[in-house]
């Protein structure tokens, strides 16, 4: 693991979690907001149906997590599971693209026309 | 003098930890859940029902005060590396676990 | 009191012995009267007895401490004493750990000054009231007694992670203007085995008998070393 990479992951981590505490302190105003009164789909889709403000944002969120939390999965499983090296290496990369994946069709499926 | 593991930049650290952990393994989840809207809205409603089952709205009170502690912790974490030091830093882990109640409770009360 | 003692190396078992009870006693003074009136095949270190050089550290309870600054009123109120060798170090025998990793590590982070004059130089200025030297001075007061490096779980998690004395004594001649050795040493404190794996648990922080502050460096090496994201290619 050359020095470079390492300290871009410490680098890319903090970016993101900037990123991410502007995204979450919305999206915990969002939830507390839309939670009274129930969760209804109407509700939801009601807000995020063709919003290009809303799609914006859940992509950045998604992407932002997508990178924050495959790094930390990394770093914990190296110190808590011992698993390091090439292999290592590659199941961060594929949480990280599993995450994407699996974000932006949730935003596509909240944002996009039924 | 207290014990190795019982000081207050331990807990943050653990608190952080876990629920970072946690928030992956429920992001998936989360984004699965979602992409039901693709069938439509019936689908998203159908999905919303189940959670109102008294042990799933426990687990999403938790996930919320999860990830306001855990957005504690890393503002914790931000402040102690970026800043300049200053020895106040270290009440920086109360206040985020201040900060998580408070947002539990809010959430708690919305519904 | 029922004391129990490390006997062995990496095997080995707590050993029980009765100890008499004193007023103002401290832990060195238990394990003095062990090695002198019960069990004389007892091995341990000490030399100042008096809180300055760092050489009695030992497990106290769960925690490491200088024994000789350890009164038993404080850790012991209920009876029990339970006494170790210092943790992520390989034991020696008993209550003695294996330092050299330890210092191997503060070789490793460059925590050596590198001078940059002569003596044909004149003496070099530096303002005692500089940022700078203020942040260095905040942290030369470390004695190496390896405290710091048994409290932190990122050494027990990272075999190759150097360890708060080292950052910390690496973050002082980071400051110290009369240094030229700068480079290598940004480059030796980065990284893995560096500054980056600090989780700012601060264990170290919490326990050092010198009220140090290694993540208060740590954090000063992090903010020196982030442009090191930025260099061309791999190193």
């Amino acid at each position: 693991m050359s020095l470079t990479r390492e300290v871009r992951f410490w680098v890319a981590q903090r970016a993101t979690a900037v990123i991410l505490a502007v995204c979450v302190v919305v999206h915990l105003a969002t939830i507390i907001y839309a939670v009274r009164g129930g969760l209804g789909a109407a509700e939801i889709l009601a807000r995020t149906r063709g919003s290009i403000a809303w799609g914006t944002f859940y992509t950045v969120f998604v992407l932002a997590a997508a990178v924050h939390g495959s790094i930390g999965l990394r770093t914990i499983a190296a110190e808590w599971l011992g698993w390091r090296g090439d292999t290592a290496e590659l199941a961060t990369t594929v949480v990280g693209v599993v995450l994407t994946l699996l974000g932006l069709r949730a935003v596509a499926a909240v944002v996009g026309a039924p | 003098m207290r014990p190795v593991r019982g000081h207050t930049g331990y807990w943050a650290f653990l608190v952080h930890r876990v629920s970072g952990v946690a928030l992956a393994l429920f992001l998936p989840a989360h984004f699965w859940f979602l992409g039901s809207a693709l069938q439509g809205e019936a689908a998203l409603d159908g999905h919303l029902a189940w959670t109102r089952q008294p042990l799933v709205i426990a687990g999403e009170w938790l996930l919320v005060v999860f990830l306001a502690a855990h957005l504690a912790g890393g503002l914790r974490v931000l402040v102690l590396e970026l800043m300049p030091w200053r020895n106040w830093q270290k009440t920086l882990a109360t206040l985020g676990a201040a900060f998580a109640l408070v947002a539990g409770l809010m959430f708690a009360l919305a519904r | 009191m029922d004391v129990k003692v490390w006997r062995g190396g990496a095997e080995g078992r707590f050993e029980t012995f009765d100890v008499p009870r004193q007023p103002s006693q401290t832990v060195l003074d238990v394990v003095t009267h062990i090695q002198r009136h019960l069990d004389p095949t007892l091995s341990y270190r000490f030399a100042c007895r008096v809180g300055m050089c760092g050489s009695c550290a030992m497990t106290v309870n769960g925690t490491p401490r200088w024994t000789c600054r350890t009164h038993v009123d404080r850790v012991a109120a209920d009876g029990r004493l339970e006494i170790g060798p210092l943790a992520n170090m390989p034991v020696v025998k008993d209550l003695v750990a294996d330092m050299s990793e330890f210092f191997d590590k503060w070789g490793r982070a460059k925590g050596q000054f590198k001078p940059s004059a002569t003596r044909a130089d004149d003496f070099a200025k530096i303002d005692p009231a500089s940022p700078a030297r203020r942040e260095a001075e905040a942290g030369i007061e470390c004695i190496g007694c390896g405290v710091c490096y048994a409290a932190c779980d990122v050494v027990s998690w990272n075999r190759s992670y150097l360890g708060p004395a080292a950052l910390n004594r690496a973050w002082t001649l980071v400051n110290d203007a009369r240094d030229s050795g700068q480079g290598e040493r940004l480059l030796a404190v980065a990284g893995d085995a560096g500054c980056h794996s600090c989780h700012t648990q601060m264990s170290c922080t919490e326990h050092c008998p010198k009220r140090l502050s290694p993540t208060r460096a740590i954090a000063g090496l992090k903010r020196a070393t982030w442009r090191l994201a930025l260099a061309e290619g791999e190193e």
